[in-house]
């Protein structure tokens, strides 16, 4: 047990992304706000950025710029980096879609709440089969 | 918004932000930063703009028109790049391989065809943000 | 009452993987899997195969620039989707949807 807790220590980067990842997730279950929910996604993919450049780090490593007046230095890797920047571009764009289409939802309900739009659809729907 | 004090600091300020935009893009292949973070800050100078001197004035200096331009041009220069290696005889977006002059490290023009790519990555990041920020801000007609 | 059937999940969760995070690779090491030859041929090779001094721009735009070609893509999309989403256009007849 000690020694499982030591190297769960020793890794700490990741359970800093898991700590996040944990948050994105309660974030997405427990609030019915639709913004929220875009806001717990992005904190997700922030945890699986930090994965991903801590498992390319190397200790005592300096950034991935060639340093031509020294040659010994050690880089950490440099493709997790150039891949989380792919990553980031892809977020960028699936919140914009996202916010565009709470945007139109909002102009359609006149709410941003989850449970809300249900109760409303719901009701329209028992109404459809009342006639 | 109509207050003073932030109307002067924001055009104080906004030159030097789309000075350091263009310096990171430039700068890519040599330090940190690139195509991505550079165009991000440059599109970035010109939400501000738009916030604090409201969306008309915002859409003045950057139509919606030229951003659409700015963003095909983007990535139609990308293509045009890549058949430098086509045309040199070798493959789609070939660098070294295609007999490009690398330059010497650690000066602007080095990496080859990676200054230019940059360059035209950049522009298409930063009229992006500024068209999804305007998409996204335009009130209900 | 959705508040604790969440947290009751994400401690299970978490502690399998705090577990699959005890077997990870030492963080920092460099003789960890990911510390291959992959990373060495990067390192080595990014200055005289592309000239450029910053590997991650090297990666990016000389040896994966297919990937970023397509990543333009993606941008170019996501503002399709957005305007289709929200702009409000009219039709051939002049009618507007």
């Amino acid at each position: 047990m000690g020694e499982l807790w030591s190297r769960v220590l020793q890794n700490y980067p990741y359970v800093f992304a898991l700590a996040l990842f944990a948050i994105g997730i309660y974030t997405i279950l427990t609030h019915s706000n639709l913004f929220k929910k875009v806001i717990g996604i992005n904190i997700m993919e922030g945890s699986t950025y930090i994965l991903f450049i801590a498992a390319g780090n190397v200790r005592g490593g300096v950034a991935p710029i060639l340093d031509m007046g020294d040659p010994g230095l050690v880089y950490v890797h440099p493709l997790p980096q150039a891949l989380m920047l792919t990553g980031i571009v892809v977020s960028v764009s699936v919140t914009a879609l996202s916010l565009a289409l709470i945007t139109k939802l909002y102009r359609f309900y006149g709410t941003v709440d989850a449970k809300e739009i249900m109760k409303i659809r719901s009701e329209v729907r028992a109404n459809a089969g009342r006639d | 918004m109509t207050d003073f004090v932030l109307k002067r600091m924001v055009a104080l300020v906004l030159p030097f932000v789309q000075m350091l935009g263009f310096y990171v893009i430039f700068h890519g292949h040599l330090s940190p930063g690139g195509s991505f973070s550079g165009g991000i800050i440059t599109g970035l100078s010109l939400i501000a703009f738009s916030l604090v001197f409201g969306l008309e004035r915002g859409q003045e200096k950057v139509s919606e028109r030229m951003m659409s331009l700015v963003e095909s041009f983007g990535a139609l220069w990308y293509g045009a790049m890549g058949l430098v290696g086509v045309l040199r005889g070798t493959t789609f977006l070939m660098n070294k391989g295609a007999g490009v002059p690398l330059g010497e490290p650690g000066k602007l023009y080095s990496g080859g065809l990676i200054l230019l790519i940059t360059l035209g990555v950049g522009l298409k990041v930063a009229s992006t943000v500024v068209t999804l920020f305007v998409a996204l801000m335009e009130e209900e007609e | 009452m959705s508040n604790k059937i969440a947290i009751a999940l994400l401690v299970c969760i978490g502690v399998v993987v705090l577990l699959a995070i005890s077997e990870l690779p030492l963080y920092g090491s460099p003789d960890t899997p990911a510390q291959n030859y992959v990373a060495e041929r990067y390192i080595e090779g990014a200055l005289s195969d592309t000239g450029a001094l910053n590997m991650v721009a090297a990666i990016v735009i000389d040896y994966r620039a297919y990937d970023t070609l397509i990543e333009t893509t993606v941008l170019f999309t996501a503002i399709i989707a957005v305007f289709l989403v929200l702009k409000k256009g009219t039709d051939r007849k002049g009618e507007h949807k």
